[in-house]
């Protein structure tokens, strides 16, 4: 049985349920790289050069981590997984950049994913992929289906959780979303347990990823030259949905230091907020120094602001008065 | 109307041609200085790349000089450049400022918007004067690219230090006060037989150098410190193989027809890079190997901080060195940078040109170079 590892880090968030699945469905032994861990972390970025942003550096040591346990390492290039949209470059050439820093690589498996003019493309990438592990064309194609359909189904499950959410607000139940990437939002190393943090401050989360793509692309239309990056539409798309469903108490922007696309988009997202909402709005870079205190302190302060503001409104207490009706 | 355009190194002459041609009234607004970069700083977030700083910068000081319209080129392609046009737009509403943008690009909408924008610069709809423009202002391109090479190349061997850069700026002082595309080429023909007379010493046979990397820093003087002059008084001939006029004619005019395209470096990079990943990463992968194969003394790589196709060639140009024994050094440029820390590097970088090339021709390669 051929061993395929498979790194937990960028996309793998994204599409891990069709990656396992379709390996799995091939009679591949599928290893995924650990949860990132500090030594995951150290050694990525003491391979990869410091002026990446940190999940890029993280991906290295995913990389690295499953260097001498597998035969083959699924590491796809990514150049657009939509039509007309492109993926951020650095994600772009995470694999050249891999392929030339690190050294006794195991071979790569180095799939094409460019859904830019077509999305039939997704059938050839799997009949690429398939084809480094088996010959049997019908095989692949039989893998390919039963893991689309695998993933197909967890995402409408996900989506099943957007019509959930704050359906029945609670008194003391907050509802914050966060925009980001999906491998920042979701590597819990990275963001050092955002989502487990806000729950226990008693927060609902919401990502992007629940809510409806199609809308938000429909949102973008409202810009003068449509992105052509896939996050933009997504961030930019969701932040209008965000406003529009009138549900949501605070909206936490994440991106990690460097981030190039994040600048652009995220000032847009943040000026559409802020024009147009009165949504407490903040933005949380990631890198490699990133200490937890601080990372807290904000975070307390963030969710203090919005209880505080929900409870007293716009009542600001004059000189010498208590704030509190106690 | 009044238009303006945002500084590259010497694209405003090309700009100048084109509109004195269509006749329309625009402000050259003042090259790019630590004022164009304060401005730009005022107003950009910290993460905003350098070239959209400056582009800032340049957007509000033309508008003190009365401007109302900024020109712009676009794109769409994974680098931020491509979203440039919105972006600015955003800028001017923040500053409050009134500053139209055309972005001379394909969009979405097709060719008839492109057409539609090229018609509110030209002020005629008439196709063949607007083609007889586009083309004369593309030949300024490819005439200020050879003026260029060959200021570099006379730079490197002139017997009088300065003499080539006191009839290059006087070239740059002139070109102010001439008007339209025929007076511009004779500008630029006049200053090529200055250069071509200038006094130099055949015999010396200076260190080559390349220089890669992302576009606007590269060409752009003030984002690299003149960093062509530095080395040229150093004695070093530079090579720099993204151009204006190559970007015009491969970008914009071949795009549509690849069989036209160059792709020398495509090939180069193949082995590296096999596939795009935007901005100019596998012109500065594919020109390193090139340099390599053409026997430089070593390259230079440039790109500002934060730029994401760049920091994907940065990282696979070490094993390039590796692979043809060429040093390449990476310098990064943002508003922090000083000259001064500048120049140090480049200038050890050449030392160690100097010196590895004298150990070579001794036969006796035992320096140690480092990446």
């Amino acid at each position: 049985m051929k061993r395929v590892g498979i790194p937990k880090g960028l996309y793998y968030y994204k599409y891990s349920t069709l990656w396992e699945a379709f390996f799995r469905n091939l009679d591949a032994d599928v290893i995924v790289s650990d949860t990132t861990n500090k030594k995951i972390l150290t050694n990525g970025s003491n391979t990869c050069v410091s002026e990446a942003c940190i999940p890029i550096k993280a991906y290295f040591g995913h990389v690295m981590e499953l260097i001498g346990k597998v035969d083959y390492i699924f590491m796809p290039r990514f150049t657009s997984v939509a039509k007309k949209q492109y993926i951020c470059p650095e994600v772009c050439g995470v694999t050249d950049m891999i392929r030339n820093s690190v050294k006794e690589l195991p071979k790569i498996i180095d799939t094409e994913i460019n859904l830019r003019e077509s999305p039939k493309n997704s059938w050839h990438a799997a009949l690429y992929t398939g084809e480094f592990l088996t010959g049997d064309r019908k095989k692949i194609s039989s893998a390919y289906k039963e893991a689309l359909n695998e993933y197909k189904s967890k995402r409408r499950a996900l989506k099943f959780a957007d019509t959930e959410f704050g359906a029945t607000p609670e008194k003391n139940k907050l509802t914050i979303a966060i925009i980001g990437h999906s491998y920042t939002v979701y590597d819990t190393f990275l963001n050092m347990e955002l989502t487990k943090k806000l729950n226990k401050y008693g927060a609902d989360v919401v990502t992007l990823d629940m809510l409806d793509y199609l809308v938000s692309k429909d949102s973008c239309k409202e810009l003068d030259k449509q992105f052509f990056w896939d996050y933009g539409t997504r961030a930019y798309g969701g932040a209008v949905q965000l406003i529009k469903s009138g549900r949501i108490d605070g909206i936490l922007a994440l991106t990690s230091f460097g981030c190039g696309v994040d600048s652009f988009v995220d000032e847009l997202v943040e000026n559409k907020i802020r024009k147009e909402s009165d949504i407490p709005f903040m933005k949380l870079v990631l890198d490699e120094h990133s200490a937890e205190a601080g990372f807290l302190t904000r975070l307390e302060a963030f969710i203090d602001m919005i209880v505080r503001r929900r409870d007293n409104d716009f009542y600001i207490s004059t000189s010498g008065k208590h704030l509190y009706n106690c | 109307m009044i238009f303006t355009f945002p500084h590259l190194g010497n694209t405003y002459i090309i700009a100048k041609s084109f509109l004195d041609d269509f006749g329309a009234e625009y402000v050259v607004p003042p090259l790019n200085s630590d004022k164009t970069l304060e401005v730009g700083l005022k107003y950009c977030a910290e993460a905003h790349c350098l070239p959209f700083k400056l582009f800032v910068g340049n957007m509000v000081q033309a508008y003190e000089m009365g401007a109302d319209t900024m020109l712009i080129t676009g794109g769409c392609g994974p680098c931020r450049l491509g979203y440039f046009g919105e972006m600015l737009k955003k800028q001017a509403q923040d500053i409050g400022i009134n500053m139209d943008l055309i972005t001379l690009e394909v969009p979405d909408q097709g060719l008839k918007e492109l057409a539609s924008r090229i018609r509110r610069v030209s002020g005629t709809s008439n196709v063949l004067n607007i083609a007889r423009v586009i083309n004369s202002a593309k030949n300024i391109a490819v005439r200020l690219d050879s003026l260029e090479h060959l200021a570099r190349e006379k730079r490197a061997v002139q017997r009088v230090r300065g003499s080539v850069d006191k009839i290059y700026q006087g070239f740059q002082r002139d070109i102010l006060n001439v008007k339209g595309s025929e007076q511009i080429e004779k500008l630029i023909k006049d200053i090529e037989i200055a250069l071509n007379q200038v006094d130099v010493n055949m015999d010396l046979k200076p260190l080559r150098v390349g220089i890669v990397g992302e576009i606007f820093t590269t060409i752009e003087p003030y984002a690299n410190f003149s960093v062509e002059k530095m080395l040229g008084e150093m004695g070093v001939m530079v090579t720099r193989p993204v151009t204006v006029s190559g970007w015009i004619i491969n970008e914009m005019v071949k795009k549509r027809l690849p069989f036209l395209k160059d792709s020398k470096h495509e090939e180069a990079a193949k082995k590296y890079m096999p596939h795009m990943v935007g901005g100019h990463a596998q012109h500065t992968v594919g020109n390193s190997v090139l340099n390599a194969l053409h026997g430089y003394d070593g390259v230079i790589h440039l790109y500002p901080l934060g730029c994401m196709p760049e920091i994907v060639s940065q990282a696979i140009l070490p094993r390039i060195e590796e692979d043809y024994g060429i040093p390449i050094m990476t310098v990064i440029r943002d508003e922090m940078t000083g000259e001064a820390g500048f120049a140090t590097r480049v200038e050890a970088f050449i030392d160690l040109l100097k010196k590895r090339r004298d150990e070579h021709l001794n036969e006796q390669s035992k320096m140690l170079y480092g990446n």
